[in-house]
């Protein structure tokens, strides 16, 4: 993959994000913001590419450090998403 | 698996990604969302671990194990405290983005292949991590207070800030332009993790909505370079998904206070506001529970302004008292949401939410506000800054220009406060002296639990 592709995914992703985020309700954006950070925990994929193959130590233990902390994140970032979604509620439904 | 299987598993991941999200825009489809992401992340990490190069486990799934046992705790923390969580996060992602980044300069380097774009990508992966992740850990910090709310300003601070900026990115260049020069990635990674810490450090409560939605943006920002670094479309899209989050959300924010974003990275709220403190003594008029109590069986309708000073009492269940027990006396009751109340975008109605107030109920600013002449008593719960008329016509006060809700137009305020120290912004709120408001002093949660005893007892005995 060339940069230019690379660049090319970028911006069409950045659109298409602008796109859906703009979209959000402005009641969700505590929720929305704790579902992106598990989303930007995908750099995950990048530790497990630094840790898995066994260069060296050094790349290992810094590759299992950054899914460590990704894993916070993924795992936290949901669970507390959904926690927030579950509370809220339409008046109906409230009791 | 072989390398175009796992292009297609990214492939749907992407997709499912972009669902998630898209699922957020309305309560009723939100949870989809996150069973979206959930469904993508699995797909993610299950494709990677099934590379054909990753040739050892046991560290990945020792990382992994800890990463879930630190990451369950972290989701139980009480909804005030979801803007430091989220605020630690958002460390945590940079420190991934900064480690990975450092990992493969040294590996590319001893490999022989590290081009000068590849050590440009890695020049940005690292600075954006690292600079989010002390960022972060200072806005964490601040958020539970173990640092000074307030902002901490030097003279000369943005002449040291753009000195740290320039020196960036002069190493950032040279690094490009000879890879080779590993003296200078170290500097690269000290100077991106004190930046990190300048750059927070001057800003003040009142800002950190528009703080952490920057941070969030950050973070996705460096798991694009990432992206870059690796060659990995997946990263480049999930990244951009997130740095647009944060940029729209820091953009709402910024345009709620009326702000530009340079105001807020380069000025500090809290002096200018000192200086305007006035000498004319004024009073303020306070009311008993009883007498707020009878004007608000007298109304009709009620609107409710919920401020950091309720999320600070937790004073959101008794809130949610008042208005069943007015709701049940026939009173319209529905709560005004300013964008930026609380710390975070959108914390208050989390808050209203826990305590099961139906967000039918919740109202934004804009559609409130036009109706704000109807209304008979406006509660104002904690909240300052965003009520205040001045931010309309006072030229010189800091705040002009800044969208409020309009509580004054109601016809009886009753502004909740624990004493008269002005706000966030540190500035006095003339609406607090105005002819139509009385104050009621104290805890909101004590006072609203009294207010809430008062409505039942007299609806209940007669």
């Amino acid at each position: 993959m060339d940069f230019i592709t690379s660049l090319f995914v970028f911006m069409l992703s950045t659109f298409i994000g602008m796109d859906v985020i703009r979209r959000v309700s402005r009641l969700l954006h505590t929720p929305l913001m704790s579902l992106t950070n598990a989303i930007s925990a995908i750099a995950i994929v990048g530790a497990i590419i630094l840790a898995g193959p066994q260069h060296d130590r050094t790349s290992t233990v810094l590759g299992a450090i950054a899914v460590f902390a990704s894993t916070t994140n993924i795992i936290s970032g949901f669970l507390i998403t959904d926690r927030m979604l579950k509370m809220f509620k339409r008046k109906e439904a409230a009791k | 698996m072989n390398s175009q299987t796992i292009d297609l598993v990214y492939l749907v991941s992407a997709a499912l990604f972009i669902f998630s999200l898209k699922w957020m825009s309305d309560p009723k489809t939100a949870r989809n969302g996150v069973f979206a992401g959930v469904a993508a992340m699995t797909l993610a990490v299950v494709g990677t671990l099934l590379r054909p190069d990753i040739a050892s486990y046991t560290w990945i799934f020792i990382a992994i194990v800890l990463g879930t046992i630190v990451g369950v705790p972290l989701s139980w923390v009480p909804l005030t405290a979801v803007p430091q969580r989220t605020a630690l996060s958002h460390a945590f992602g940079g420190l991934a983005a900064g480690l990975v980044g450092i990992g493969k300069y040294y590996l590319f380097l001893h490999g022989g292949e590290l081009t000068a774009f590849r050590t440009g990508a890695i020049v940005f992966e690292v600075a954006l991590g690292l600079m989010t992740c002390t960022g972060s850990l200072v806005a964490a910090g601040k958020l539970q207070e173990v640092l000074p709310t307030r902002p901490v300003t030097y003279p000369g601070q943005n002449f040291v800030n753009f000195s740290l900026i320039g020196a960036g990115v002069l190493i950032g260049v040279l690094l490009v332009v000879n890879p080779a020069w590993t003296f200078l990635f170290p500097a690269l990674i000290v100077l991106s993790l004190v930046f990190g810490v300048m750059l927070v450090m001057p800003i003040g409560g009142a800002d950190m909505p528009t703080v952490i939605s920057l941070l969030n943006s950050y973070a996705g920002l460096a798991a694009v370079a990432m992206g870059f670094v690796l060659e990995n479309k997946l990263l480049i899209v999930a990244g951009a998904l997130d740095g647009s989050s944060g940029l729209i959300l820091s953009i709402i924010m910024c345009r709620a206070m009326n702000r530009s974003f340079a105001n807020v990275l380069f000025g500090a709220f809290g002096q200018v506001a000192a200086a305007t403190a006035q000498g004319e003594q004024r009073t303020a008029k306070s009311a008993t529970i009883e007498d707020a109590a009878q004007i608000l069986e007298n109304a009709d309708r009620v609107v409710i302004v919920p401020g950091y000073g309720m999320a600070v009492a937790q004073a959101q269940h008794r809130v949610r008292d008042v208005f069943e027990q007015l709701t049940k006396k026939g009173v319209d009751v529905k709560f005004a949401i300013h964008p930026v109340a609380g710390r975070m975008p959108g914390h208050m109605n989390v808050l209203l939410a826990e305590a099961e107030i139906p967000y039918d109920q919740l109202v934004e600013m804009d559609d409130i506000n036009p109706e704000m002449g109807q209304v008979d008593v406006c509660i104002i719960l904690g909240a300052n800054d965003v009520v205040n008329p001045a931010a309309r016509h006072d030229k010189s006060s800091p705040i002009f220009g800044m969208p409020i809700i309009d509580a004054d137009k109601a016809r009886t305020v009753l502004a909740n406060k624990r004493s008269m120290n002005p706000g966030f912004a540190g500035i006095e709120n003339e609406l607090y002296f105005a002819p139509n408001t009385l104050m009621l002093f104290g805890d909101s949660k004590v006072v609203m639990g009294e207010l809430a005893k008062q409505l039942s007892g007299e609806g209940g005995m007669h």
